[in-house]
């Protein structure tokens, strides 16, 4: 069952991760972010993609990682979500990589926290473990009773 | 799909939802020949084109209806509730066929018997008593062959004109009727010649181009505002005009007026109603509201649901409002108007309310609060539990529930389209709900205003007046209240909100205030309060295209949304309620309003009455309504005198009698009171109510004035002491209405002669 699957890469203070191909609507170099008062931490800002509106979401916090240096311009990964576009800002933009189902691993039980349920689990790649981001659980910062509430009563 | 099939569906379907509406408003009218006529003229059509195109199915179900409701129109029989839901069943067979049509481009396998059955049999039960009952039904026979026949050989209607004809010569109508309801029609042709069906997703290119376009437009302005070349600066200034022009046009082709989806209510309403036993009166209001078509869409689901709820839970049997004292037939009331750029539908009824108690129970049993987070919830947080999934006070079997079931569906409609639901409830009184729909796809004025160095948008129609103090005014007119920063604007106090506080952009708003030479405030208004926002710097005002938040950010209650700028740039549009309510400014009135709406747009007839809430003996609450007193006084209780047994002050030359409300009342607690003692203490002055009754000055000496509050105060429940009037619920708490002439009766027992000296004396 070694169904390819293709992943956009980019890097986050020296990791590597990756997203479904088929999610990015686009990879973009810096664009200027209006900031948000009063938004959550992992909210950078909004930004004008073409008119449209996209939030911006900073994939180091999102992931617990240090903050990006100053000097460093972030990069947009923009994904599809249910919600419209949402921009991921990472350090660096990779390749393409093809991979197949089995080099796929499930993250190690010791990985604990917040970023446990970011993670799907790794690619072991040549010289990388690529992580596979899941995007809807990346693109979501507001963990709140209500919407994790919202989101037990559709499971069930 | 046939060209013609498709017309007729979306024609019929939007006289079926009429048809509706009008069938309920006949039970209630059921003499208007207007509405008969026009529900008979619907169904007619239906029948009509159905022979066209070969819907024999359909043509039988309306053809049954038709003859039914002819004899209504002639007044052969009268309208009972069982020939209304009859013909409501054939409205609901009817669409069941288009649906039927719609997915398949047949009419169906069901043949509705026992329908059509009814509707003759219906039709039938009265005729016996007509005399002119073999003429009507020959009359039939002949009207009935064409359409039997229209499924294999379509006919064409009788020529126009001929029915009336008829209609003259049988003596039905007079040749003047006949005539003006020819012209009637004849109009209405001209009407329908002058519009036309437009696809709605050729209205939302056409409205997003237009967003474009003003955006494009917003950046040749300010690019021409830095050139110097006369040709293209009086261009983009014609461009400008007809940008704003354009779009406004291109607005209002999306915008429907409210009552397309309020019109479907009645029916509703009467259907659950009936089903549960109850008697529901509904009452519109601002029908008329336009908002756009994909809002309107969106809004329909969740406000049927809630009209549906408010029927089956919130109003109560008949049995029961009866037993409450309430009249037997609920109150179902929907609202709907402009408010600070959005639009607020609310939705009251006067039924049970919902009994926060039990919704903190039923959260903590299903796990949705922990208990430490219960004991510190609000009343109005309390009800909004209902809005999370799988909440449910229902113990389902009994189906006389609090609500609850599926309201997290309602607000997930709403907050889809950046909307919010807000929830009132009394228990007893009834239930508000409120919606707020922002418009969203609205383009806006907005004024621009920055702070710390970022732009922010407010929506133009929440702003009332800008106003900007430079040099020793703003040290002057900016006052504090107990640190809290008012400005005197027109001898009124207004209420300072500094946005940069409240973005937590700089810390130290006041600190700052000191060294600045100039500030900005600009007056705004959020609900019913006004209240100044202290910018940085405020710019143009400009048209912008709102756009909605993403999902992340929606929990954020002081942006209303966002927008790009004629430079390109992202700028926020700022939510003024939800800065309001950031800002405390609407905390207060909103609590209040928890008690006071709900009854306002309920019970009409009660009107608003200002009182004065006073603690009287024992820590009571008391009130007196607010035009009985003359004024409110303090006197040192070293001016009180004694005069005979009577204690008085002197007051503006006069005597006054002073009157313990500890001396009068009897008491509740068996602790025996010191009758004999002074007012109060000797050090503190002593609150006097000043009052009017009968030619007459009295005061009232209380232990404290509390508040004076709005209240329509008509839950009563009878006095259970002497000097007063009744018991009351005044802001939430039971509350004793006092009796003034009760008052004097009692005092002037046990004082004997003293309170007519003073009378004298006055």
């Amino acid at each position: 069952m070694a169904q390819p699957h293709q992943f956009c890469t980019f890097y986050l203070d020296k990791l590597m991760f990756g997203v479904e191909l088929q999610k990015v609507q686009e990879v973009m170099r810096h664009l200027e972010l209006t900031g948000i008062p009063l938004a959550p931490g992992v909210v950078s800002g909004l930004m004008n993609l073409r008119g449209q509106i996209v939030t911006a979401i900073d994939l180091r916090r999102r992931l617990e990682l240090a903050d990006r240096p100053e000097d460093m311009l972030p990069m947009n990964v923009v994904i599809r979500s249910a919600d419209g576009a949402v921009s991921l800002l990472v350090d660096e933009i990779g390749d393409v990589v093809e991979v197949g189902d089995e080099s796929f691993e499930r993250p190690p039980e010791t990985l604990q926290g917040k970023v446990r349920e970011v993670i799907l689990g790794v690619h072991k790649l040549d010289r990388h473990l690529m992580h596979v981001l899941d995007t809807d659980k990346a693109c979501e910062t507001v963990a709140t009773a209500t919407s994790m509430n919202r989101r037990l009563a559709s499971t069930t | 799909m046939d060209d013609l099939v498709k017309e007729f569906l979306v024609e019929s379907n939007e006289n079926l939802d009429r048809l509706d509406s009008e069938l309920v408003k006949l039970e209630s009218d059921p003499s208007s020949q207007e509405l008969l006529s026009s529900i008979f003229r619907t169904i007619h059509t239906i029948k009509g084109s159905c022979g066209f195109l070969g819907l024999g199915k359909l043509e039988r179900v309306a053809h049954a209806g038709e003859s039914l409701l002819s004899h209504l129109r002639d007044g052969k029989i009268t309208l009972t509730p069982e020939l209304t839901s009859g013909l409501l069943a054939m409205v609901d067979a009817i669409r069941t066929i288009l649906t039927e049509i719609q997915n398949t481009g047949q009419d169906g396998n069901e043949d509705y018997p026992d329908l059509i059955e009814n509707l003759t049999r219906l039709q039938q039960s009265r005729q016996t008593m007509s005399s002119e009952q073999q003429q009507h039904s020959v009359q039939y026979e002949s009207k009935e062959s064409p359409a039997e026949q229209g499924t294999a050989e379509p006919k064409f209607p009788p020529v126009p004109g001929k029915i009336g004809e008829l209609l003259v010569e049988r003596g039905f109508v007079s040749p003047e009727d006949l005539a003006s309801a020819l012209q009637e029609q004849a109009h209405s042709r001209d009407a329908t010649a002058e519009t036309i069906r437009v696809d709605v997703h050729l209205l939302d290119r056409l409205m997003n181009l237009v967003g474009e376009l003003v955006l494009t437009r917003n950046q040749i302005t300010q690019f021409s505002a830095r050139q110097s070349d006369p040709t293209f600066i009086s261009s983009t200034q014609h461009l400008n005009l007809l940008t704003s022009e354009l779009q406004e046009e291109v607005m209002k082709t999306r915008m429907q007026p409210i009552s397309n989806v309020f019109d479907k209510f009645p029916r509703v309403v009467r259907d659950v109603a009936i089903g549960c036993g109850k008697q529901v009166q509904i009452e519109m209001e601002g029908k008329e509201t336009e908002l756009d078509k994909s809002l309107l869409e969106a809004i329909k689901d969740p406000l049927t649901h809630i009209v549906r709820n408010s029927v089956d839970h919130g109003i109560e049997t008949p049995d029961q409002r009866v037993a409450r004292g309430k009249r037997p037939e609920g109150h179902l009331k929907l609202r709907a108007c402009h408010e600070g750029g959005q639009v607020v539908i609310e939705i009251s009824d006067d039924g049970a309310g919902i009994d926060t108690v039990r919704v903190k129970n039923k959260a903590l049993e299903r796990g949705l609060i922990t208990p430490q987070q219960a004991t510190h919830m609000s009343e109005r947080e309390l009800l909004n539990l209902i809005f999370l999934p799988g909440f449910s006070t229902a113990e389902k079997v009994t189906n006389l529930s609090g609500r609850g079931v599926g309201m997290d569906v309602v607000k997930t409609n709403i907050d889809r389209v950046n909307g919010s639901v807000d929830l009132q409830s009394t228990p007893g009184k009834g239930t508000m709900i409120k919606i707020k729909i922002p418009l969203t796809l609205a383009i806006v004025r907005a004024v621009i205003v920055q702070s710390a160095g970022k732009r922010f948008a407010i929506p133009q129609v929440s702003i009332q007046e800008l106003v900007r103090l430079d040099g020793d005014h703003v040290r002057m007119d900016v006052e504090l209240v107990h640190g809290v920063p008012v400005y005197r604007m027109r001898g009124r106090l207004l209420p300072l909100v500094y946005l940069t506080q409240e973005l937590g952009l700089r810390k130290d708003a006041h600190g700052e205030r000191e060294q600045e030479e100039a500030i900005n405030i600009v007056v705004l208004q959020a609900d019913d309060h006004l209240f100044g926002l202290v910018v940085d710097e405020i710019n143009d005002s400009e048209e912008i295209v709102v756009k909605p938040l993403s999902k992340q950010l929606r929990g954020i209650k002081v942006f209303a949304g966002a927008t790009i700028m004629g430079d390109g740039r992202v700028a926020l549009i700022l939510d003024v309620v939800g800065l309001a309510q950031g800002a405390s400014i609407l905390a207060e009135v909103r609590d209040r309003a928890v008690t006071e709406k709900p009854v306002e747009s309920l019970e009409k007839e009660a009107e608003k009455q200002t009182f004065l809430l006073f603690a009287g003996p024992d820590d009571a609450r008391m009130a007196l309504p607010l035009d009985t007193l003359a004024r409110l006084e303090e006197f040192p209780a070293s001016q009180v005198e004694k005069s005979g047994e009577e204690w008085v002050v002197q007051y503006r030359g006069k005597i006054l009698p002073l009157i313990r409300l500890e001396s009068v009342l009897e008491e509740r607690r068996r602790r025996p009171r010191n009758a004999e003692r002074k007012p109060q203490s000797d050090t503190s002055p002593m609150q006097v109510l000043v009052c009017h009754d009968e030619g007459q000055t009295i005061g009232l000496v209380v232990d404290q004035i509390l508040d004076i509050v709005e209240d329509r105060a008509d839950v009563k429940s009878p006095a259970t002491r002497a000097g007063i009037q009744y018991a009351v619920v005044i802001n939430e708490h039971v509350t004793e209405l006092l009796d003034i002439p009760a008052i004097k009766r009692i005092s002037k027992e046990s004082c004997g002669v003293q309170i007519e000296r003073a009378e004298v004396s006055n």
